[in-house]
């Protein structure tokens, strides 16, 4: 496949996201601006701390948050140049744009097989191509082929999120909004899950955005990263660049310059650098 | 030897009557599966059902096009209870949706009773009404209607199992059942799914609204025994299809040999214990099912077949 050569080409931006504004409940403004692009075959990563709104915004682009009672009241969101504000989920899966929610969230009553099967259920009765993907799935994922028959709820937490992006998979999507896919692991398989996550993105040209607070890991697969905060995307760039900036090191790298600073020193520092800066 | 033949005809009556059971236990299965809605409204739906279906008998319709063209109304009540009420429920509290539920059965109820008016309607669709007479002296009676009544039964579970374990629309249902957010997630609309259950639950609330009708007659406390279906599901699960079938029969069956042996087996022991002679007892086929139900809830409650809650350590 051409993948390398399709995400050095500057106009495929798969998905652009254009000055989006969120507010839940009529009156709680969690997304004050919020403007991104994915381009094709990318991994882009959105990193912040907790309440940054990250995960608002993936539900924003998947249109998940009408269950939550929050509205996209601002901005646009184009997918593959087509706006998808008003579009269902389900219309979007079809598309090719699909979530990976944070949680994993998997089926607990139903077979780790039958999960991933659900995950097909845009497509219709195409029997030959949804077996074929199982199977591309267990190729990723040996560890759900071994537990294919066991309820989703009694495996690990390792093997649900394994089983959530599987399932995902199944939508033979474009693209995959991976929430928080390292909350709740141990480091060591959290790195496993990026590897194969990275594998995936390289040999079936799925185009990832992931949301991480661990931003060290994120930053090590991702190409492009923006960091949110308060709502806000607050610096952007390329992620080496992003890994060698003195305040992302500082504030989300844990890489303080001189000597060792009290938690509270660093808020206010940084409270002062937010608003002069 | 006719004793033993009279114990089996008590406890194949029971076994029958607990097929009726099953069939109304049945509808709260499905609601309750794809949308964790404990649906008050059933019984009134059984007999919203059976009241149009005999209305339109009355209306000298043959038997099929009354049951076509009822069908197609329930299918229009699911599509409107999920536009005007479940569409607006979506994540909201079990308590909450349960409430909505008692408020459509109230509706519904006024209703029908304003459509059909409240007078009881007999039905009659053909289903045989003999006895056979079983054993080298024909001491055993089978009604025919009850053995009818309980193959309609089966076959209808029978469908429905299959239907929910290797369909693609039966999986998405468990699915939605499981997780709300998730199933929207991967692209299942909840809104198409919440109507094909309820139109589910609609068709066999006719079938069991059809059977139970043609036994007494269809009358307004056709809803009342339809919450007979309560206990059922405790014993057997309200996430279980074949639950709710095995809960109906042992319901069924204990209510009568409990009404037979038991009544006089509990007078003994009370007047042995009173002192008091020539007590007798009645009336345990009315409470059994609920005092049974109260056990399982204290020793098991995601009843027989439930769903365990997973809660891993």
């Amino acid at each position: 496949m051409s993948v390398a050569t399709e995400a050095t080409a500057p106009e495929a931006a798969l998905l652009r996201v254009n000055n989006i504004e969120v507010i839940y409940d009529h009156v709680i403004l969690v997304l004050r601006g919020v403007s991104l692009e994915v381009e094709k075959g990318g991994i882009v990563a959105l990193l912040g701390a907790n309440g940054a709104g990250k995960t608002t915004t993936l539900k924003a682009i998947s249109n998940l948050l009408g269950t939550e009672r929050g509205e996209v009241t601002k901005g646009s969101i184009e997918f593959e140049g087509v706006n998808v504000e008003a579009s269902s989920p389900n219309a979007l899966v079809k598309r090719g744009c699909i979530q990976v929610m944070e949680g994993r969230h998997c089926f607990e009553h139903l077979t780790v097989e039958e999960n991933l099967l659900t995950g097909a259920f845009t497509r219709g009765g195409d029997r030959a191509g949804i077996q074929a993907d199982l199977e591309m799935v267990y190729d990723y994922f040996p560890r759900l082929k071994d537990r294919r028959g066991s309820q989703a709820g009694y495996t690990s937490g390792g093997e649900q999120q394994m089983c959530a992006i599987g399932r995902a998979l199944m939508s033979r999507p474009k693209m995959v909004l991976l929430d928080e896919p390292s909350m709740g692991l141990a480091p060591q398989l959290v790195e496993q899950i990026f590897e194969i996550v990275k594998k995936i993105n390289e040999q079936e040209g799925v185009t990832i955005l992931l949301a991480e607070q661990n931003t060290n890991i994120a930053l090590k697969y991702a190409r492009y990263g923006y960091i949110l905060e308060s709502g806000r995307v607050v610096m952007e760039g390329a992620a080496d660049t992003l890994r060698n900036n003195e305040d992302v090191k500082e504030f989300y790298l844990g890489l303080g310059g001189e000597g060792r600073k009290s938690f509270r020193d660093v808020k206010q520092y940084r409270r002062r650098k937010r608003w002069l800066g | 030897m006719s004793e033993f033949w009279f114990f089996l005809e008590v406890l194949l009556s029971g076994l029958f009557a607990g097929t009726m059971y099953s069939l109304v236990a049945l509808g709260f299965v499905l609601i309750f599966k794809a949308s964790g809605v404990f649906n008050f409204a059933q019984g009134t739906m059984v007999l919203f059902a059976a009241l149009c279906f005999v209305g339109f008998l009355e209306m000298g319709w043959p038997v099929a096009v009354a049951a076509i063209v009822t069908v197609g109304i329930m299918v229009a009540w699911a599509y409107s209870v999920e536009r005007l009420v479940l569409r607006h429920l979506v994540n909201q509290a079990p308590i909450i949706l349960f409430m909505a539920t008692i408020g459509i059965a109230f509706f519904l109820e006024g209703f029908a009773e304003f459509i059909w008016g409240s007078d009881v309607h007999p039905l009659n669709v053909g289903i045989p009404n003999d006895a056979w007479f079983v054993g080298p002296e024909g001491e055993m009676m089978i009604q025919q209607f009850d053995l009818a009544a309980a193959i309609i039964a089966g076959l209808l579970v029978t469908v429905l199992a299959l239907f929910f374990h290797y369909t693609r629309i039966g999986r998405a249902l468990r699915a939605v059942a499981d997780d709300h957010q998730a199933a929207l997630s991967v692209g299942i609309p909840l809104n198409q799914i919440w109507v094909i259950v309820w139109s589910v639950a609609g068709f066999v609330a006719l079938v069991a609204g059809i059977i139970w009708g043609s036994r007494l007659g269809v009358q307004f406390a056709l809803s009342i025994i339809a919450l007979k279906a309560l206990p059922v599901l405790i014993l057997g699960g309200f996430t279980s299809v074949p639950g709710a079938i095995v809960g109906g029969l042992i319901i069924g069956a204990g209510e009568k040999l409990a009404e037979i042996y038991g009544a006089p087996a509990i007078a003994e022991l009370v007047s042995y214990m009173s002192g008091i002679n020539n007590i007798s007892l009645g009336g345990v086929e009315e409470w059994f099912a609920y005092v049974l139900a109260m056990f399982f809830l204290l020793f098991r409650p995601q009843g027989l077949f439930g769903e365990r809650i997973i809660e891993r350590v």
